[in-house]
């Protein structure tokens, strides 16, 4: 037993809270008193094939094929990926591509389902007792539910399960931060669920064997913590909630860690190399759900809020609902909104087209009014250093905005360009309204598409070298073969020639190609 | 460069603005540039509206002449911000064309041909006071006493004053306290000779001195600077280390030598000390922007003010000092950075502590 480190005992940034940081005005009270609803089935869902981090999932099914609901139509493909199930019964009417929920609006595969309104359940996965399943067996049934982080980063949660393998875990955080303005989905969850929630962050535990479990949740959701404070075990591992200031970006992984235990998880290493995980509150639901009752992955409940919503609410949706019939069950439109965005307004991604698809990282439907998102003029960088002080990171995004604005991007990456977890704080707090964190997502962009380049002229590089190489070693073997076969051509010759009377020195000559023999 | 700002957030916004940060400076800045006009008087009064309407002038001049939208950067108040700061550092009986000549090198020679708004490697008013103050050096340093608006010269004889360059006014001539001590120090004085003939601490504080226009009164300006601090315009890293530098360095030095150094309180509450702390080492385009930079900055400047002051061949040395480290703005960021999350301060990554390994899971 060590003795508790001093830094320990007191951390000023439990009350601090981080570094940098801002504090936009939150507007969760929009939609934090309404409880979550479930929404009408739809007639159609868009069900894409990839809504997580990795590889995308094969299709199951055909056109025209029926499908019961919970049968899986979408099987994981490699290591990180995750299955994918049918929200409802009903039938495939196409298996092609439709507008993915992206900025970009491209078409991804999409298995695209008429719902018959039975929503008959076909057979449910196999249960597990978490008291008595191995950590393997766990993961599994999370892997088979196709679970993956519901915070928004959308990694499949089996990956994170399966880390006891090569680290040395001793806590479980479960991130209910949600410190993005106007989200009360996870709120409104921790609200109502939150046995259940416990239930799955217990299990959870048992298959990270986890020593304890801390429940973040951030000040301002009163009615939250006390309802989490109910439990002080899950699964019988102790259980904490702690309190974290109101600050975005309490919510990002790292930075939430280095509030909880003090330490900071070294540049590109995970929070696993401090021996914490974190998950999400609303998939400690999802957990919760597939383990004990064998339900996989089907639907969400999603925030659908700001000024231009008629009615803000929390809505339970199924996987695939088309955004505008969310907007729709909320009453639709009070006014024409400015932009429509799916998650928070610090970091969600604005979409063009209303008919995308809710998918298992989408976490709010925001429509904005003009009021709500001012469109200043761009002033000169007057170098106040607003940005440097609200970075959460400790970059300085004006020099790095100078820097990739005049194509050096190797001198912004000496500067800390791949260390921004593009938050949005410095563009957030910018007096001249520059668009900061715009230009470094653009400066990412950059340098993945030239590392992909380069990484494709060394793999040539290297094909080609191994090419060579090959093609060296057998003209080397063809080489020695035929002056193999010369040699034994002269033995032969010469022990032809001197064939009459026995030779004993033909036989020294032929000992070379015998030695290679 | 516009494509991005429709695919990625933030979609909300903080309500501070540049104007609204100049506007704020300006704010701070009234209580004891109103003092000032008042205790010296219409040439005063006149001598700031004029700097003031020819910095913004140039300021839009400039603008066209860049090609720059004047309606949206002659509008964010930084021009008239210069201009009001060349305007506290002038002699308040000055003439109307130092006034105008200050607000030419300030916007045209400091800000502008740097690039304008952002750009400048120099603070535009200290430029301007220390090209003054080189050129012209008997137009700066002709103090008058502050005697009040009702007691000063009229109207008319103000008009006279600053734009006729009358001296038919008998204005009291007199010296200002920094020139004071430098001058008798200089003749072989000792500091308990001067000190009954310089004034009080009390009228040093209020402003009761003569002394520039906008500079006299050493409480006003603390109040706006605590202003600027509270409303968090400027972190308090470089006023408390420029003040406490001063302060550090006159007091050691004033205990070794009493007799040849001014104490500590003398120069807080002298000279432009108060108005460089808070107004002008402070501007954000000329200082170091992460908060150790700031402290080398503040620093520096502190002991630069005090070094010129009791050694240089100015009673004042503010504006040296502050174009000085000015200079060394760029220095300082590139060796004093802020350090990154999990990284060293040398930018390696943070060593992964190796935990006590259990039951062999490693």
């Amino acid at each position: 037993m060590s003795f508790p480190h001093f830094a320990a005992l007191f951390r000023p940034s439990q009350f601090f809270g981080i570094r940098g940081g801002v504090h936009p005005e939150t507007r969760k009270h929009l939609s934090s008193e309404s409880p979550i609803e479930d929404m009408p089935i739809p007639t159609l869902l868009r069900v894409p094939l990839q809504q997580h981090i990795g590889a995308e999932a094969e299709p199951l099914v055909r056109r025209d094929d029926l499908v019961v609901k919970g049968q899986l139509i979408g099987r994981a493909r490699g290591p990180v990926s995750a299955n994918i199930h049918a929200p409802t019964s009903g039938r495939v009417i196409a298996v092609g591509h439709f507008a993915a929920p992206h900025p970009s609006g491209l078409p991804i595969p999409t298995i695209t389902i008429r719902t018959d309104g039975q929503d008959s359940w076909g057979p449910r996965l196999g249960r597990l007792r978490p008291e008595n399943a191995t950590p393997e067996e766990i993961a599994a049934k999370v892997a088979e539910a196709g679970i993956v982080g519901m915070g928004g980063a959308t990694f499949p949660s089996a990956v994170k399960l399966n880390l006891r393998a090569k680290y040395d875990l001793h806590t479980l955080v479960i991130n209910g931060a949600e410190c993005e303005p106007y989200l009360t989905c996870d709120d409104r969850l921790m609200r109502e669920r939150a046995e259940e929630i416990a239930d799955g962050v217990g299990i959870m535990a048992r298959a990270l064997g986890v020593a304890q479990i801390v429940v973040a949740i951030e000040s301002n959701k009163a009615e939250a913590i006390s309802a989490m404070q109910r439990f002080d075990r899950a699964l019988d591992i102790p259980l904490r909630v702690q309190v974290v200031p109101t600050q975005y970006p309490m919510g990002s992984e790292k930075h939430l860690v280095k509030i909880l235990t003090g330490r900071e998880t070294p540049a590109r290493a995970l929070t696993a190399d401090l021996g914490v995980v974190v998950h999400n509150a609303a998939t400690a639901h999802a957990v919760h759900l597939a383990v004990r009752y064998g339900e996989p992955l089907l639907s969400r409940v999603v925030t659908v809020s700001g000024r231009a919503v008629r009615r803000p609410a929390n809505v339970r949706v199924l996987i695939g609902t088309p955004v505008s019939e969310v907007i729709a069950h909320c009453d639709g439109y009070a006014e024409e909104p400015d932009r429509l965005l799916l998650g928070g307004p610090m970091m969600g991604q604005p979409i063009q087209n209303p008919r995308v698809p809710v998918v298992k990282g989408t976490s709010g439907i925001l429509a904005l009014t003009r009021a709500e998102t001012p469109g200043l003029d761009t002033m000169p960088c007057i170098r106040c250093g607003r940005c440097a002080q609200a970075c959460p990171v400790g970059l300085t995004p004006f020099e790095l905005n100078a820097r990739i604005q005049s194509e050096d991007l190797e001198g912004a990456g000496r500067i800390g360009l791949l260390d921004c977890i593009t938050c949005g704080c410095c563009s957030f707090t910018c007096p001249s309204n520059i668009p900061l964190v715009q230009t470094i997502h653009y400066a990412k962009g950059k340098l993945a598409e030239a590392e992909g380049r380069r990484h494709q002229q060394e793999e040539t590089k290297r094909l080609a070298a191994a090419r060579k190489a090959r093609e060296e070693a057998a003209a080397e073997a063809k080489r020695q073969m035929m002056a193999k076969r010369k040699a034994e051509m002269e033995a032969r010759k010469q022990r032809e020639a001197a064939a009459p009377p026995p030779p004993p020195p033909a036989q020294a000559m032929a000992q070379p190609g015998g030695a290679a023999q | 460069m516009t494509a991005p700002l429709i695919i990625s957030g933030p979609h909300t916004h903080t309500l501070f603005t540049v104007s609204r940060t100049m506007l704020t400076v300006s704010a701070a800045l009234a209580p004891a540039t109103l003092f000032g006009l008042w205790m010296f008087g219409w040439p005063a009064i006149f001598l700031f509206l004029v700097t003031v309407a020819s910095a913004w002038l140039f300021e839009v001049a400039c603008l066209r002449v860049a090609g720059k939208p004047v309606a949206r950067f002659a509008g964010d108040g930084s021009a008239i911000l210069t201009g009001w700061l060349v305007a506290m550092t002038l002699p308040p009986y000055a003439p109307w064309w130092l006034g105008g000549t200050g607000s030419a090198i300030a916007i045209v020679i400091a800000k502008h041909l740097f690039g304008g708004l952002g750009q400048n490697l120099f603070n535009p008013a200290m430029v301007a006071r220390a090209m003054l103050l080189i050129a012209l050096p008997v137009h700066m340093t002709t103090w008058v006493a502050p005697v009040g608006l009702p007691e000063g010269p009229g109207f008319l004889d103000g008009l006279a004053i600053t734009f006729a360059g009358s001296q038919e006014f008998d204005a009291v001539s007199s010296a200002s306290t920094l020139s004071h001590i430098k001058s008798q120090i200089g003749a072989g004085a000792t500091m308990s000779e001067i000190a009954p003939d310089l004034a009080g601490l009390e009228a040093r504080l209020i402003g009761l001195v003569p002394g520039s226009l906008g500079e006299t009164s050493t409480i006003l300006l603390l109040l706006g600077g605590i202003a600027l601090m509270a409303l968090r315009i400027v972190t308090p890293v470089i006023p408390l280390s420029v003040l406490g530098t001063l302060a550090g360095l006159s007091a050691l030095a004033s205990t070794l030598a009493p007799d040849r150094f001014a104490p500590p309180l003398l120069h807080l509450t002298s000279g432009s000390t108060m108005l460089c702390a808070f107004f002008i080492a402070t501007d954000y385009v000329t200082s170091p922007v992460t908060a150790m930079g700031k402290f080398v900055y503040g620093v520096a400047i502190g002991a630069l003010v005090f070094v010129i002051r009791t050694w240089g061949s100015f009673p004042e040395g503010v504006a040296f000092a502050v174009l000085l480290m000015n200079a060394c703005t760029p220095l300082i960021e590139t060796y004093v950075r802020p350090r990154v999350f999990g990284r060293t301060r040398t930018g390696k990554p943070l060593p992964v502590k190796a935990r006590a390994p259990r039951g062999g899971k490693r």
